[in-house]
């Protein structure tokens, strides 16, 4: 059995750290909807893909976080992206694939993927 | 239809959620002595009346203003009575909900387990604020993740940073391993 021992040399470990953290920084959530249809239709994956890459690639200004239905099931998984000041982007029909390319493309790179937006979607 | 048990139980445990629960429990107890596995979710929410209770089975009962109402739970209901199994719901407002479901496990028509790791390290990272305490139990071995410790050791570093997420996963994953031998749920 994994021990808690463990979870406590992280904790020494990390709290060296916690001081040069920027905490509370209002920067970009990322939101996946998780009701019965976006779990039915693959959201789970997603929304895993999404925080490893995020962890990954130590995007500090983003949150994953999840929600309920958005009203749009038939276009689940869907992936909102929200950023202070800007539009919120609308991502449909999301695989985990999709999302890697929206956290380097969008997250990182701060250009939208338009072919994955709703209205990139339904022309 | 879901494809996957643990899909059942993060679409319930969302129920849970919304219904502003502070203490989620999941327990999956599996017997092969019994032949069965049971899945309990039970929580402090804000539960539900008698009246909205004999309705929540019913997929087309919808109020489109509570959104405790949808799919999931007739789903649910669904996937135990279509292999012989039992679905049982009770809830108290002010109290919270139990939902308690046991599968025959070599029905033909159940379900597989699926990737519950994945379900239970989505809904501790995703929901920080909220206590969840999971139970896996394979015959006579079982491990059990309580949040409240977990937070009681880590305070005030949260659930989301990178190594405690990890952590989570790895518990999960290499514990369930243990638990029971790599068995096929």
């Amino acid at each position: 059995m994994k021990s808690l021992d463990e979870l406590r040399a992280i904790r020494e470990k990390m709290q060296k750290q916690v001081g040069l953290r920027s905490e509370g920084d209002a920067g970009i959530r990322v939101v996946v909807g998780m009701a019965t249809c976006g779990i039915a239709s693959g959201a789970r994956p997603v929304l895993t893909a999404l925080s490893d890459a995020v962890q990954e690639k130590g995007l500090t200004n983003v949150t994953v976080t999840q929600t309920g239905c958005i009203g749009l099931c038939q276009y689940e998984p869907i992936v909102e992206v929200m950023e202070p000041g800007k539009d919120k982007v609308t991502y449909v029909k999301m695989t985990p694939e999709k999302a890697l390319h929206i956290v380097d493309q969008h997250l990182i790179r701060g250009q939208v993927v338009s072919e994955y937006t709703i209205s990139g979607i339904m022309g | 239809m879901l494809a996957e048990l643990s899909l059942n139980i993060l679409d319930i445990a969302n129920n849970s959620i919304r219904a502003n629960a502070t203490l989620i429990t999941i327990q999956v107890l599996i017997s092969t002595k019994k032949d069965r596995i049971t899945i309990r979710i039970l929580d402090n929410g804000d539960g539900m009346s008698e009246e909205m209770l004999t309705h929540v089975e019913d997929p087309f009962y919808t109020t489109r203003t509570t959104r405790k109402i949808g799919l999931g739970i007739p789903f649910f209901k669904a996937q135990a009575l279509a292999c012989d199994g039992s679905f049982s719901i009770s809830s108290k407002l002010g109290t919270g909900t139990s939902i308690e479901a046991t599968l025959p496990l070599s029905h033909i028509d159940r379900m597989p387990l699926g990737d519950i790791t994945s379900t239970i390290h989505t809904l501790i990272t995703c929901n920080p604020s909220i206590d969840f305490d999971y139970k896996y139990t394979y015959d006579d071995n079982s491990f059990e993740l309580d949040t409240r410790t977990f937070r009681a050791i880590l305070a005030p570093i949260p659930f989301t940073t990178k190594e405690v997420s990890n952590y989570i996963r790895e518990y999960l994953a290499e514990n369930k391993a243990e638990t029971d031998g790599n068995a096929l749920i």
